[in-house]
């Protein structure tokens, strides 16, 4: 099953290397895995994507936790959560009605059309990656020149939290 | 007070209480190694090789469960050392290593012996550490002693480059009392309710068995272990790691488990209702097939490591905290919480001894060759079983640990999770010191004991008078034996041609070599040679070359499909 795990961690080099390192080593999964600072500088935030039995989740999350760099973690998915992804995808837009039909698909996804040449768009889009694989999905007849996924980030609705303080 | 970042290094192991450190210098740590030559507090041993460093420090550890301490340069020093890293993580052992590296801004340029050794032991080592301000060495160095030995123990490196131990740069010192780390707080105490439940279970057993490993030894609980043991009377079995843990000459031993332990053991772990796993970690020497591990036992499991817990068995109770402390709560309820099955214990009493009746550790006694068994078995005898014992790693360390009754911890050191060869000369020389009263025998074959050989020339520089017994079958024994049972008898490179004559080695390098051939001749020359106190003796036992370990579980068999040894195969 597909788990989204998230964890704070010291914001030290390597620590990034421990988490990678550790996933190839014990020959766990990733689909997507996200890291930047957080509000507190000291701090990182890191979002994997993975997938694997019970079994193989419960020592993914034991052997994260067991990195003295991590400092909190959870498997988001345990509970109702957010997620979402950003997608940049540039494609062919070098006639009237491909720029006509891109534009209504863009709308329809709520995408936002962010660079114009004459012959592309860049089209921005956010959303779950179900989404994201709908949109590719749908504007499967054009010219896709290039996308670029950020990977997923989540976080637990209401009141549950991450942070250190609460 | 103001030092400069080597006196730091140097100043903070005083403080730390180390008194040797294991090391070799090289470029990067000369700083460091200018000021150890200053001072007499913390003593340096100078070892042939970093891995010897590793092991010595290693031994020193096991034997005392105090860390123990390395120094080695960057790049080559530092790989060397990664060996010996590996072997203490993979049975917790703890230890820091210092590893010099080249200055901050050489670093990732290929500099003269640069290696990336955080980078290199990162999948090895507990935690290490990258240190690049000269004001970060002793608070860095604090949490890696503190990584280093709470929770579940294990290595850590501290990587100094040597711009931060320049002479010329002083900045202020003081011994760092506490240490304060968010991201790291090991459990020590049980689930109170865990326990609780687990007690329940313990004494509701029919056919109980006491499983115990490593961490015994480890959380230094062997006491709370006996007296858990003797209140209940259950069987206790040890891992390779757990011997000593539990007297092996007690009645309620019923011998190592695994592999290649005793008929008895692992038929009463097959046999078990209710298994207590007490510091161990289920490896596959110990379980075989994991489908067919204890097949009808409910299993409670205490590891101060939840990663361990249901890891490769899926346990009914996990209890997460450190053995000693979880034992103790233990004994606080278990008189309150009923007795044992007396009838039901008697009955499982009778179906073990009758499994112990197989003597499935039995030999040739009559044969005109040296077992390798009998020489353990008298050593045994000559020592009291008192000795300290290292071993390196193949048959000869299954014959230690099946024929040395271990009475109690930190006596038998060997490398169990790694299995590396060569560990066992230089972790005895680390016990040496620690003991230097003490008897401390290495236990070897002739193809291991060429792995770390070198160290022979430290031992005399250090006068470290330990007894090497070599147990000399001319092959890699583990590895002929398995070819003779799963390849059929190919025995592809595992011949050990042109060996060195062992007793004119032993002399070059100073020491007393001897070399026994009769069976007669044993237990003299092991008299002989731990009569002589202040000398290293080399016993270079010409061994039966065909004899195998038996009993024996195949890789991925169950605990009730053991080879015995012919003579002794079940009907």
């Amino acid at each position: 099953m597909r788990h989204i795990i998230s964890m704070l961690m010291e914001n030290e080099s390597g620590a990034l290397s421990r988490v990678a390192g550790l996933f190839s080593a014990r020959g766990y999964n990733i689909e997507s895995l996200t890291v930047a600072p957080t509000e507190d500088e000291s701090l990182s935030r890191m979002t994997i994507v993975t997938s694997g039995s019970d079994n193989i989740i419960e020592q993914i999350t034991k052997q994260l936790n067991k990195l003295v760099d991590v400092v909190k973690l959870a498997d988001i998915t345990e509970g109702m959560h957010i997620e979402r992804e950003l997608m940049l995808i540039k494609v062919k837009a070098d006639d009237i009605s491909k720029r006509e039909e891109l534009k209504r698909l863009s709308d329809v996804f709520r995408g936002r059309i962010i660079d114009v040449s004459d012959t592309t768009y860049i089209i921005e889009l956010t959303g779950t990656n179900e989404k994201l694989d709908a949109f590719i999905e749908a504007i499967q007849g054009q010219d896709i020149i290039e996308t670029v996924r950020s990977g997923v980030s989540g976080i637990a609705r209401g009141e549950k939290s991450l942070g250190l303080t609460v | 007070m103001e030092l400069n970042g080597a006196d730091i290094v140097v100043q903070f192991l005083k403080d730390e209480g180390v008194e040797y450190v294991f090391g070799y210098p090289g470029g990067s740590v000369l700083h460091i190694y200018d000021a150890l030559f200053k001072q007499d507090d913390v003593r340096h041993i100078l070892v042939r090789h970093e891995q010897g460093a590793t092991h010595a420090a290693d031994g020193y550890a096991r034997a005392t469960g105090k860390p123990g301490v390395c120094l080695v340069t960057s790049g080559p020093g530092a790989t060397n050392a990664v060996t010996g890293i590996a072997t203490a993580h993979l049975d917790s052992i703890p230890m820091v290593v210092i590893t010099g590296q080249v200055p901050t801004a050489y670093i990732g340029s290929d500099a003269f012996q640069e290696v990336d050794s955080v980078g290199i032991t990162r999948p090895c080592v507990k935690h290490n550490f990258l240190v690049k301000d000269v004001n970060d060495i002793a608070a860095t160095l604090r949490k890696a002693f503190y990584i280093a030995t709470s929770g579940r123990p294990g290595p850590v490196v501290v990587d100094i480059p040597k711009n931060t131990t320049d002479p010329g740069i002083k900045v202020p010192y003081e011994y760092p009392k506490s240490v304060e780390m968010r991201s790291y707080h090991p459990t020590d105490k049980g689930n109170a309710r865990q326990i609780k439940k687990a007690v329940d279970l313990i004494l509701s057993a029919k056919r109980p068995m006491l499983y115990t490993g490593g961490g015994v030894i480890l959380s230094q609980a062997d006491k709370q272990l006996i007296e858990f043991a003797k209140k209940l009377g259950y069987p206790v079995t040890n891992t390779l790691m757990g011997l000593g843990g539990y007297p092996g000459t007690d009645e309620q031993f019923v011998g190592m488990l695994g592999m290649h332990g005793t008929y008895e053991a692992n038929m009463a772990m097959h046999e078990s209702d209710v298994l207590v796993a007490i510091g161990a970690r289920f490896d596959d020497r110990v379980t075989g097939d994991v489908k067919q591990f204890c097949p009808n036992a409910k299993i409670i499991h205490i590891d101060i490591d939840p990663s361990s817990i249901s890891k490769n068995v899926r346990v009914d109770i996990p209890i997460v905290g450190d053995v000693k402390s979880v034992l103790n709560d233990m004994l606080k309820i278990l008189d309150g919480a009923g007795k044992p099955d007396e009838k039901a214990l008697s009955s499982w009493w009778n179906q073990i001894n009758q499994w112990r009746s197989k003597d499935c550790l039995g030999f040739d006694r009559n044969s005109d060759l040296i077992k390798p068994q009998y020489v353990v078995e008298t050593l045994y005898e000559v020592t009291g079983g008192d000795a300290y014992v290292t071993s390196d790693v193949g048959q000869h360390q299954m014959w230690a640990a099946q024929f040395y009754k271990f009475k109690s911890p930190y006596h038998w050191i060997n490398s169990g999770g790694l299995g590396t060869m060569g560990f066992g000369l230089p972790a005895a020389l680390g016990v040496k010191l620690a003991h230097p009263n003490a008897d401390v025998a290495c236990i070897t074959g002739e193809a291991s004991i060429q792995m770390c050989i070198q160290e022979l020339s430290t031992a005399l520089q250090y006068s470290l008078p330990v007894k090497v017994l070599t147990l000399n079958n001319r092959y890699m024994g583990m590895v002929r034996q398995w070819q003779e049972f799963f390849y059929e008898s190919r025995y592809s490179h595992s011949y050990m041609e042109a060996l060195p004559d062992f007793v004119k080695l032993a002399e070059s390098y100073g020491h007393v070599g001897m070399r026994i051939e009769k069976p007669g001749d044993v237990e003299g020359a092991i008299r002989e040679a731990f009569g002589m106190k202040d000398r290293l003796v080399f016993m270079d036992f010409i061994t039966d070359k065909t004899e195998n370990v038996y009993p024996m579980i195949a890789a991925g068999k169950a605990h009730n499909e053991m080879h015995m040894s012919p003579d002794r195969e079940l009907s």
